[in-house]
């Protein structure tokens, strides 16, 4: 019977990315690889030399005349505003008059060949009068630097019960920032059209707001600009609103030539004039009881923001958001501080805030932990949320869904937690050169955009005569395989196989005023969307069926390439074209929002996200402590994705993020120099992880039991983010290693990154030789 | 001598010739723009990420060896008379997916799919290389490879199932061996190859002899010879390197010649075509050579390079400065020999004459009584420059140390001996306190500096730290290194 017969794609199931043969082949074309347009020419950026100061005269003539040349195009070519802003603030030119900070573009210049450009570029001649800048937080704090935006605040309870906590413990906590190293860099292609027409073809997680802010500098309507997205080599997001200077320079060069123009930075260029994950210092005091329950939490949250609002604000806000991270605060005061420094304008990246607040709150466990000589898994657990009046945030929200206990639990059995965690200590007991740490660390994290109306989501289907499918949405693909899940949504709601589904590149022709796909978001709000275009679209067959057929509406049933009209099966496509004869309308556009969440920012309350994902790791390492280097001897980890719409690309996601969470914790360190210059520009200074540094052993499990308390999209959740926190079980594992030359007596208060250097030094300062 | 205008080589399966090459055209600009062969990415262009990994296959006396490279950095002129082979190229025994990419589909070894062409490029050269790779070999071979999306898990995974099905000999660059050896063989005319794009000029020399000419005729000339130096200059700095004088095809500076008293490698011997005979004769040398960049670059790199460049943190001159090794120079006919230290005089400052090159390198055979370390310090283990590289060689008779050879790298403006440290060595009894007090020495002859890889106080430490790791290695149980431990 055709009935035991099942599509294939369907959710759930361990489809391979869509592109996988393709990239595998090298066909996948990303955008460089885009065949240029004849007459293509190429722009290259021209950037300040130094980190503060006024442009007193800019000759640009040695740029002009050399080879292959055709033009230099600087403030006075934007048509309308000199911005591009991701956020209205208005403070971020395309071309700086004023610079500040070294990388800051300044000119760019047009070329027939990108090498043409690039080397014009270095010839302009730049006057300038230096003033004196501030390139991290202290300096940014003594030269009493402003806020790049509003700081937030959040309180709960009442902050004077820290002066009758029985133990109170104060400290800082240093959290570099993160390059994202997307392997594929920032880059444009804009194509000139009639009208004020011009299309975009780039590498961006946010194609309206490129078109948004393209349109703003051309001084033309959203509707004259297109941009399209097929694919980027990595985001992370750091092509959420850094790709808008590269769009809207390429597409103000393409009207004003009117020839297409392509704008692609040399990596070193890249990685100096685009945002990083902010640098954040937190001050922190702690309160808590003989048994380490947590009695009160003040905290100062000062970030590295860069020259620029950008995304700061939202960022600095998540920062607070996971400040508590899984832990209950009865009495707490949160403050942000978001400055301003004369360096690029850091911006979103997996986690978005989130990893810094969460890996203070981390630092006060260990502090609690080592102060109390006690397991901090234990002050975990103590402290999770949950019980009597124990549940809600600082922020005010309710956490209804919590499954940490069962999750750590889970973990520590399978892992052995106990055992091993006696096995190191004892190993270390022997006093050698090698020591080892072991830890366990939990992750909480909030899911929805923090602004509210980002919460929504569209999608296009198309349904073609021949039975095949066109799926368009405002999601993008980055590699994170949304567009393998949502095809997988598609596929399984109309019970077709997912080879039918075509999966279209993102364009704001489709579907207009999305949002950045990031926050962990995608699939969420795509998937939904793309599940309302079937839901329209079955109601229509249904009907058409029940017409046609007589037959009772619920006797129409679509199962496995097949229309079930009660007794009766038609084949999909003899079916699909049955239905266009009868002018069926074959296409939906779907729409969804998120529904409960609301956040009042100057109340700091509300319910800012629908729901939460959780996760915990289990890290065990070995340092040498003559030199600081150090092995991820295992790794377990136990993470919740809900009911996993693909769990072969959904445990991609938590591998992959914890990998990179473990190099920004480890090995990634952005390094500026006396003047203002970024010198870790480039994977020879940069360093993120390689296949070496990996855990020797990695075991990565999807909790196969969790689902999502929200009727979510099969009820699965994000994944994206909260499985880069995971990393955080590294640090305080090779904190405990470090402890261990002075046999835990204090805390080792690693900062981060915690590279080599860094770890030696904490030995020698615990050993009392530094 | 005959000169030929023309750069000659084989493209996946089709013949090149090619006049318009310029000293700085590379390898990746020539596929992606001029032939559209779009498959190799470029994610850095430093040799770094691996993006942009192709396989390079050359004659040599053994046959025909097909390396990794990084296209990035290579320059065209310097495929002359070799089989580039991309992406495109790759596939299986009926056509389809070859086995690598197959098992990196069926495994999600992609995600973004970005770096995964030059991931595959690795897998393919290990797949053919090692029937069935251990775990490390695989990650040695994608020490040169950055992924950021998928934190390699499936990708070693899908190496390893690549490995199972076997089918080597079946493989179409197997099966076409013999033809392409012969294609390669047609090329080989002898000639000296002079090419040039306007001013821009790259030469290959015929021969070493015709090297020496060369050189005298273009005393101005960049010597070039795996690029992963030069490379950046170009890449990196835009500076002009015109002419461009090509040394890594001449077979005379590949050779590595072995008699009673040393081993003697040409200037042109690359990191992997030396790792097998330096670690056979000397196994300490095992781990330090496999942290030396990633596969790519060390096919492509030269230990000739990594000295006449002059680096203060080449990894090679510490090794063989403690091995006492010596280098000939060589201008036209004459030839000079020094101990390879006194070749480093000051930070970009070499006893090299205009017109003259390293030749070779001559290493002198271990001794009885000698005791060997080479370690190095960064901040990634592997594919890292050194923040601290060092090398020793005590001589230990009966208990006292009759003669200590130990170089740093990354603790001065030159790779540089620790005359101090070896002088409280001397005649002292070998044991801990003896090695701390030569330890206590090192900054009376070192000043680091502080930059992004490590602070001065940082190299300082660990520098000393190393002679007490030396003690503990050679002279206790106790396991001191992360991967024994």
């Amino acid at each position: 019977m055709k009935d035991e017969l099942s599509i294939t794609g369907a959710t759930g199931e361990a489809l391979p990315h869509d592109s996988a043969i393709k990239h595998v082949t090298g066909k996948a074309e990303y955008t460089d690889d885009i065949r240029e347009p004849a007459g293509t020419l190429h722009a290259y950026l021209g950037l300040s030399t130094i980190a503060h100061g006024k442009i007193e005269a800019l000759d640009l003539s040695a740029v002009k005349t050399a080879p292959g040349v055709i033009d230099v195009i600087g403030p006075a070519d934007v048509p309308a505003d000199n911005d591009c802003s991701a956020n209205g603030m208005h403070d971020e030119p395309i071309f700086a008059e004023t610079v500040e900070f070294l990388g800051q573009p300044i000119f760019a210049v047009v070329a027939e060949s990108r090498d043409q450009a690039r080397r014009a570029a270095q010839l302009a001649e730049v006057k300038y009068t230096e003033l004196p800048h501030a390139t991290n937080v202290m300096a940014a704090r003594e030269a009493g630097y402003p806020n790049v935006t509003s700081p937030l605040k959040l309180e709960r309870g009442d902050i004077t019960a820290m002066e009758a906590a029985p133990h109170r413990l104060k400290g800082t906590m240093v959290v570099g920032g993160q390059d994202h190293f997307y392997l594929e860099g920032q880059i444009a292609l804009a194509v000139p059209g009639e009208d004020e027409d011009v299309v975009i073809n780039t590498s961006t997680q946010h194609p309206s707001e490129v078109q948004h802010v393209v349109a703003h500098a051309l001084g033309v309507p959203s509707h004259s600009v297109v941009v399209n997205v097929r694919r980027m080599g990595g985001g992370f997001g750091g092509k959420e609103t850094q790709m808008n200077l590269f769009c809207c320079v390429a597409a103000i060069a393409a009207k004003k030539l009117n020839r297409p123009v392509k704008l692609r930075p040399d990596r070193d260029d890249d990685m100096t004039a685009t945002g990083k994950r902010h640098d954040f210092v937190v001050e922190y005091e702690v309160g808590f009881d003989d048994e380490g329950r947590i009695v009160a939490v003040e905290g100062d949250y000062f970030a590295r923001c860069g020259f620029c609002s950008d995304l700061s604000g939202p960022v600095t806000d998540r920062a607070l958001f996971h400040a508590d991270n899984a832990y209950f605060y009865p009495n707490v005061l949160l403050r942000s501080h978001p400055l301003k420094t004369n360096t690029v304008s850091n911006t979103a990246f997996r986690g978005f805030g989130g990893p810094q607040g969460l890996i203070a709150a981390e630092r006060m466990v260990e502090e609690i932990a080592y102060y109390l000589k006690r397991d901090p898994l234990e002050i975990r657990k103590l402290n999770f949320y949950g019980g009597e009046g124990r549940d809600l945030t600082p922020y005010h929200q309710t956490v209804e869904d919590n499954i940490l206990d069962r999750i750590t639990d889970e973990l520590a059995e399978s892992a052995s937690y106990k055992e091993r965690r006696e096995a190191v200590i004892a190993w270390n007991a022997r006093g050698g050169v090698i020591r080892k740490g072991i830890a366990l660390t939990p992750v909480k994290f909030g899911i929805s955009f923090t602004a509210t109306w980002f919460n929504q989501a569209g999608a296009l289907i198309h349904i073609y005569a021949d039975g095949s499918i066109h799926l368009n949405h405002g999601g993008t693909e980055m590699g994170q395989g949304l567009y393998t899940k949502v095809a997988q949504v598609v596929a399984d709601a109309l019970q077709v196989d997912a080879g039918l589904v075509k999966i279209t590149k993102t364009t704001t022709e489709k579907v207009p005023n999305t949002s950045a796909t990031a926050a962990s978001s995608g699939s969420d709000l795509n998937g939904m969307a793309a599940k309302d275009a079937c839901d329209q679209l079955i109601a229509r067959l249904r009907a058409f069926a029940v017409e046609k057929y007589g037959i009772a509406p619920e006797d129409f049933r679509l199962y496995a390439n097949r229309v079930h009209l009660g007794d009766t099966v038609v084949e999909w496509d003899a079916f699909i074209r049955e239905a266009y004869m009868a002018r069926v309308q074959l296409s939906a556009a779907g729409f969804y929002k998120t529904p409960k969440i609301h956040w009042d920012r100057e109340s700091g309350k509300g319910r800012p996200f629908y729901y939460f994902a959780y996760g915990a790791a289990l890290s065990e390492v070995s340092v040498d402590t003559l030199t600081g280097e150090y092995r991820v001897d295992r790794t377990d980890i136990l993470h919740d994705v809900g009911r996993s719409l693909n769990p072969a690309i959904d445990k991609g996601q938590v591998e992959g993020a914890f990998i990179q969470g473990m190099g920004w914790l480890t090995t990634e360190e952005l390094w500026w120099d006396d003047k203002g210059r970024l010198r870790t520009h480039a994977p020879s200074t940069y360093k993120i992880p390689l296949a070496s540094d990996r855990p020797r052993v990695f075991n990565v499990a999807l909790a196969d039991w969790a689902e999502n308390r929200e009727p979510t999209i099969k009820r699965s959740k994000a994944v994206g983010e909260p499985p880069f926190m995971l990393a955080v079980s590294v640090l305080e594992a090779l904190g405990m290693a470090v402890a261990s030359v002075a046999d835990y007596a204090e805390c080792p208060r690693l900062d981060t990154p915690a590279t080599p250097e860094r770890v030696l030094m904490a030995v020698e300062r615990l050993r009392g030789t530094r | 001598m005959a000169t030929r205008n023309e750069v000659r080589f084989i493209l996946n399966g089709e013949d090149q010739a090619i006049r318009d090459v310029g000293a700085s055209d590379t390898l990746l600009d020539f596929l992606r723009i001029d032939r559209r062969l779009t498959g190799t990415k470029e994610g850095c262009a430093e040799g770094d990420c691996g993006a942009c990994t192709v396989l390079v296959g050359r004659l040599t006396p053994q046959g025909l060896r097909y390396d990794t490279v990084n296209a990035c950095i290579r320059f065209l002129a310097s495929v002359d008379g070799c089989h580039v082979v991309t992406i495109e190229h790759l596939r299986g025994p009926e056509g389809g997916l070859h086995p690598v990419q197959e098992a990196m589909v069926a495994l999600h070894g992609s995600q973004c799919g970005f770096c995964t062409p030059g991931i595959v490029m690795s897998l393919y050269a290990l797949w053919m290389a090692t029937a069935t790779p251990s775990v490390t070999e695989i990650e040695r071979a994608l020490q040169g490879n950055l992924c950021r999306c998928t934190g390699y898990e499936p990708i070693v995974k899908a190496a390893q199932a690549a490995s199972a099905g076997k089918g080597q000999s079946q493989d179409p660059l197997n099966l076409e061996r013999n033809t392409i050896t012969k294609r390669l063989s047609d090329l080989r005319d002898g000639a000296r190859v002079e090419v040039a794009k306007g001013e821009d000029r790259a030469i290959l020399p015929a021969d070493t002899a015709d090297l020496a000419k060369v050189l005298e005729e273009n005393p101005e000339g960049t010597i070039v010879a795996g690029a992963t130096d030069v490379g950046l200059w170009v890449t990196k700095f835009l500076r002009p390197i015109s002419p461009a004088i090509h040394i890594g095809h001449l077979e005379e500076l590949h050779e590595i010649a072995e008699d009673d008293a040393a081993i003697t490698l040409g200037a042109g011997v690359t990191y992997s075509e030396a790792a097998l005979t330096l670690i056979m004769t000397w196994p300490h040398l095992l781990e330090y050579w496999d942290r030396i960049a990633g596969w790519q670059v060390r096919n492509m790199g030269t230990i000739g390079g990594n000295i006449a460049n002059g680096s203060p943190i080449g990894d090679t001159p510490p090794a063989l400065i403690a091995l006492d090794a010596t280098i000939t120079l060589r201008k036209g006919g004459e030839t000079r020999e020094l101990p390879l230290e006194r070749f480093f005089i000051d930070y970009g400052k070499q006893d090299r004459a205009e017109g003259e090159f390293v030749e070779r390198i001559r290493i002198p055979k271990p001794a009885a009584g000698q005791l060997h370390a080479a370690y190095k310090i960064s901040k990634r283990r592997d594919e890292d420059i050194s923040s601290v590289a060092a090398a020793f060689r005590l001589t230990v008779e009966d208990g006292t140390i009759t003669e200590a050879r130990i170089a740093f790298g990354g603790m001065a403006a030159t790779p540089k001996r620790a005359a101090k440290a070896e002088a409280a060595l001397t005649g002292q009894s070998f044991d801990e306190a003896t090695m701390m007090k030569a330890a206590a020495t090192l900054p009376e002859d070192f000043a680091p500096l502080s930059d992004w890889r490590a602070s001065a106080e940082y190299r300082m430490r660990a520098a000393q730290n190393l002679f007490r790791r030396f003690w503990y290695e050679k002279g206790t149980d106790e396991a001191v290194r992360l991967e024994t431990a």
